[in-house]
C-alpha cells in the first residue's frame, strides 16, 4: 500500500487524464520481501486507483559487503556474513536490503 | 516520459523512528526491541528479567500481540506499567511500527523510566525491518527450535544487538546442538553477544542481566 501512496503522489498535479505504465522499484534481497508475492498483492491493490494497469518493475539488487579490516568488496550470495578473503566478521553491507521506489513512468 | 521518485517505501515508518528515537532521547529512556518466532520463549524471559532488574531499573513494557492481553496480564504482575497493542485492529499486523510504538509510549511517563521494552510480535521476518527507534534489538531463539535459524532469518540477526538462546534446561532431553547454533549466529553476526539461558528456572540469566543494565546505565547514567 506504502507503494501504491508513494507512485500515485509523484504523478504531477496537472496531469490530466494521466495513465502511469510503469512503476519501477529497487528490492535487495536481504530486505523481507519476496518480489512475486509483491507483483501479486501492488496487482490486486491498484484496481480502481489511479495506478489501475500499471506494471509493477522490479530490480532484485545483490547482498554486497566490505571489509572493514581488508578493504574487499564482495557479493554474498548465502548466509555467511564474514570476509572471504580474510575472514574477518567486521563487514558493512553496502547494498541489498533496499525497498525503494525509483521511478514512475506515465503514457506520453 | 518517466517521473524520477528515488524514496524508500519504508521512509513514513523511518521518520517516525527518528522521532521516536529524539523523544526517548530528551527523556533518558533506553528502549530495547526484542523479537523471535512465536514460542521462543520472550514473554517468560522478560517476566524473569524485570523480577530481577526492578525497582533498581524503573522498567515499562509494551507487547505486541495479533490478538489478547495474555501477554500484557502476565508481565504486570512484576508490577511494571504495561501497555498491550493488538494489531489485529489494524488487520493483524505482523509486527509494531514506529507509529504505534510513539503513539504507545506516550501514554507512560518517559522521564521517569530507564527501561523501556518492546516485546515484538511473534515473527523473524518483518520485525527485523521496522525501525522503531530502539537502542538496541535482542533476537530470542530456543533450543526446540532447529540449530539453522540464523541462516534461515538472516536479516533478523544481522540487525539485532544481542541474541538470546533460551530453554536451555530441555537440553538434557533433546538432539540440540548448542555449538552449531552458536556456530550459525556467528556466520551470519560475527561476536554477536550469545546469552544462553533457561527463562524457566532463571539459569544463565547473570550475563543477560549484566549486559542489559549496562546497556541502560551507558544510556541513563543512573
Amino acid at each position: 500500500m506504502q507503494i501504491i501512496e508513494i507512485a500515485t503522489n509523484a504523478i504531477p498535479d496537472d496531469a490530466k487524464n494521466v495513465r502511469v505504465e510503469r512503476v519501477n522499484v529497487k528490492v535487495g534481497k536481504l530486505s523481507a520481501v519476496v518480489p512475486d508475492s509483491l507483483k501479486f498483492c501492488f496487482d490486486i491493490a491498484i484496481k480502481d486507483t489511479p495506478l489501475s494497469g500499471a506494471e509493477l518493475v522490479i530490480e532484485e539488487i545483490p547482498v554486497t559487503a566490505h571489509c572493514n579490516k581488508c578493504e574487499n568488496e564482495w557479493t554474498i550470495s548465502e548466509a555467511v556474513f564474514s570476509c572471504p578473503r580474510c575472514d574477518n566478521g567486521d563487514i558493512h553491507i553496502l547494498s541489498g536490503q533496499e525497498l525503494n521506489i525509483e521511478s514512475i513512468e506515465i503514457a506520453d | 516520459m518517466e517521473i524520477k521518485v528515488v524514496k524508500k517505501v519504508l521512509d513514513v515508518n523511518d521518520t517516525l523512528a527518528m522521532q521516536n528515537r529524539e523523544v526517548f532521547k530528551a527523556a533518558g529512556v533506553f528502549v530495547l526491541n526484542v523479537m523471535s518466532a512465536p514460542g521462543s520463549g520472550k514473554t517468560t524471559l522478560l517476566e524473569k528479567t524485570l523480577v530481577q532488574i526492578m525497582p533498581r531499573i524503573k522498567s515499562a513494557v509494551i507487547v505486541g500481540d495479533i490478538c489478547t492481553t495474555n501477554d500484557a496480564d502476565r508481565l504486570a504482575r512484576s508490577k511494571a506499567p504495561v501497555i498491550q497493542i493488538n494489531t489485529d485492529q489494524f488487520g493483524g499486523e505482523c509486527h509494531l511500527s514506529a507509529k504505534v510504538i510513539g503513539e504507545a509510549a506516550a501514554k507512560f511517563d518517559l522521564k521517569h523510566l530507564d527501561l523501556l521494552i518492546v516485546e515484538n510480535v511473534g515473527n523473524l521476518v518483518c520485525p527485523a525491518e521496522f525501525d522503531i527507534g530502539e537502542d538496541a534489538r535482542v533476537v530470542v531463539l530456543s533450543v526446540t527450535e532447529g540449530e539453522d535459524k540464523p541462516v534461515k532469518y538472516p536479516l533478523m540477526f544481522r540487525q539485532c544487538d544481542a541474541a538470546v538462546l533460551n530453554k536451555t534446561d530441555l537440553l538434557p532431553y533433546l538432539d540440540y546442538d548448542k555449538d552449531a547454533a552458536v556456530s550459525f549466529i556467528h556466520q551470519v553476526h560475527a561476536n554477536m553477544p550469545v546469552f544462553e539461558v533457561a527463562a524457566k528456572t532463571g539459569a544463565g540469566f547473570a550475563p543477560w542481566i549484566n549486559w542489559l543494565v549496562g546497556k541502560v546505565k551507558e544510556k541513563t547514567h543512573r
